[in-house]
């Protein structure tokens, strides 16, 4: 093994990363890295900077500041060999319609074949690969013929077909139906359990986040304002937690300031011997994440009104 | 990654260029408007040959008509890979085609090695419609093995390198508008480059203007092949400079598949995932 092994485990390594386009900052300092197998998913409501982030990440838009490291490249001097290490999945294609689905992975596939190594076979079986993503009905298929949630399971496999050591979704499940959404979930796990691939995908549907991600980042207004599993972003982003009890016949509330209620508990059941019903609520993360997202929304109408 | 592997790696993207070529030219023939659009000019071409073939004197006569041919072939090879290519860029940009090759490795490569195949097979069935036709009518060409050969190598080191200028010119181009300006400098280029009339009629620094672009070597090329010896006469240089001709040609052929890809990355970056969503949503709300 190298001496490096323990940094060789980090596919991923964004500091500080900062983009400004004219006056408006879209990311103001974001940091975050990733290991390999990793899932990460970048959550945060419209306008927070989440495509900005991918964009740059795939060496798509140069950024304005800050250190990136994609697989141990600089995204903005990748060069070939480092693209053929890497998928990406963009939010909307409509590219080669007239191709047929099969025709149009093995075109790409194509490309890959010579950046096959002993441990990589690079391209992924076309059949196995139309299978694995539940198109083999339409292999012949024209692509403008697909439904929308097809289209986007082809622009999944065309994101995949080289083998990518990470991959880049950008809100990959758009579209799908649950069905569908349970067989991307399938894929993913697949992705980085056979694969040991490292996956960053963006969305904006916390449920999702919660189910497929192994670290969550809820960005806001070009910042991570969280960063952890979906249990540490529940201790995290929530503080306040509420306790109930019913005394003498009456219901009492008291809203803990500070993380953790125990004590106020404790001392209530020493004090006071009829307690009963006693409960402790928290804010759920899907509540505290809506209200950010209300605020987000919020925030974007303002200039629309003053217009 | 060692040179060879990089080498390796084009030569792939090369050769799945062909493949996308084929499959291109497929779906290109399939139109009916497409089929229409290649048979039908070359074939008011051959007309044109014919209605001046009835009227034509022996002597001068007989001598325009003979050039009247390699003119309209010259024509098609230059319009196919100049003109050709610069409308489908717009929309290959629009719809995601170049990000796709963009993020696929040597995918622009690929692209345009798929061009070149694509407007060289569908140029091949324009020249078709106005060769066969055209040696019955026109009298006094020289048809050996040596014209066939020479014209067939003139017109792929012709689309060569007029294909990937044309794809160059088309992805600066940001409008329709803007993308009218090919064919018109086309014209113009073609009317001072002895494609239909002797060169040296025209001021000698017009001449070595139009010798500066692949319109003239095209059109000196195609003559070379079928026009008899005697008519090197009305050209610039004598005898036929069929040395420098694939000497120039090669040297905008290298110039276009050096500088197109580097333009569609460019091209490819203004367009990000983000804009596309954007263009999406605009054709959705409008229709185009």
């Amino acid at each position: 093994m190298s001496p490096s092994t323990e940094t060789a485990a980090i596919t991923l390594d964004v500091r500080d990363l900062r983009m400004r386009y004219g006056p408006k900052d879209v990311l103001a300092g974001v940091t975050f890295s990733a290991k390999r197998g990793e899932v990460l998913a970048l959550l945060g409501p419209n306008g927070a900077g989440k495509t900005t982030t991918i964009e740059i990440l795939e060496g798509f838009r140069a950024r304005s500041a800050g250190e990136v490291s994609v697989l141990g490249i600089d995204p903005a001097r990748g060069n070939e060999a480092w693209r053929a290490r890497i998928g990406v999945v963009l939010q909307s294609w409509r590219d080669h319609k007239f191709w047929r689905v099969r025709e149009l992975l093995v075109y790409l596939g194509r490309f890959y074949a010579p950046f096959a190594t002993a441990e990589v076979p690079r391209p992924w079986d076309v059949d196995e690969l139309i299978d694995v993503v539940g198109l083999s009905e339409k292999a012949n298929a024209k692509i403008l013929t697909l439904s929308g949630g097809q289209r986007r399971r082809l622009d999944v496999a065309i994101g995949i077909v080289g083998r990518p050591e990470i991959v880049f979704f950008d809100e990959p499940t758009a579209g799908f139906d649950p069905h569908a959404r349970r067989d991307f979930h399938d894929l993913i796990h697949r992705l980085t359990d056979f694969e040991h691939a490292t996956i960053l995908m963006t969305t904006h549907d916390l449920d999702e986040a919660e189910k497929i991600a192994d670290r969550i980042l809820v960005l806001d207004e070009g910042r991570i304002v969280a960063d952890g599993s979906a249990e540490q972003l529940a201790r995290e982003l929530t503080t306040a937690a509420e306790v109930h009890w019913t005394s003498g016949g009456r219901r009492h509330v008291h809203a803990a300031r500070g993380s953790d209620p125990t004590d106020f508990v404790r001392d209530l059941l020493v004090t006071n011997s009829d307690v009963t019903e006693i409960e402790v609520r928290r804010a759920s993360l899907e509540e505290t994440y809506m209200a950010l997202v209300r605020r987000a929304e919020s925030a974007q109408k303002k200039p629309e009104v003053q217009a | 990654m060692t040179t060879t592997t990089a080498l390796d790696a084009r030569w792939a993207a090369v050769l799945a260029g062909l493949s996308r070529g084929w499959i291109e030219t497929r779906q290109n023939l399939t139109e009916t408007v497409n089929i229409i659009s290649h048979v039908l000019p070359p074939a008011v071409y051959v007309a044109v040959l014919l209605l001046t073939h009835a009227k034509a004197t022996p002597g001068t006569g007989a001598a325009v008509v003979a050039m009247m041919l390699p003119g309209f072939l010259s024509m098609s090879i230059v319009f196919g890979g100049l003109w050709g290519p610069t409308g489908g860029i717009t929309a290959d940009r629009e719809d995601g085609t170049l990000l796709r090759a963009k993020a696929t490795p040597n995918g622009m490569l690929g692209y345009l090695v798929g061009k070149i195949v694509m407007f060289t097979l569908t140029t091949l069935l324009s020249l078709m419609v106005i060769v066969i036709p055209g040696v019955m009518i026109v009298d006094g060409l020289v048809l050996e093995v040596r014209t066939w050969l020479l014209l067939a190598l003139v017109f792929v080191v012709g689309m060569v390198s007029t294909v990937p200028l044309g794809v160059a010119l088309g992805s600066l181009m940001r409008s329709s508008m803007q993308a009218l300006l090919v064919p018109l400098t086309c014209m113009l280029l073609i009317f001072v480059s002895g494609i239909f009339f002797p060169i040296t009629v025209l001021p000698t620094w017009l001449q070595s203007l139009a010798q500066a672009f692949p319109i003239y070597w095209v059109g000196l090329g195609v003559r070379s092949a079928i026009l008899p010896p005697e008519m090197v006469g009305a050209e610039i240089g004598q005898p036929w400079g069929t040395v420098e001709m694939f000497v120039v040609l090669g040297v905008w052929a290298a110039l276009g598949l050096l500088l197109a890809p580097i333009l569609l990355r460019r091209m490819a970056r203004r367009q990000s995932g983000s804009a596309l969503a954007r263009t999406r949503e605009r054709v959705m709300a409008k229709g185009y």
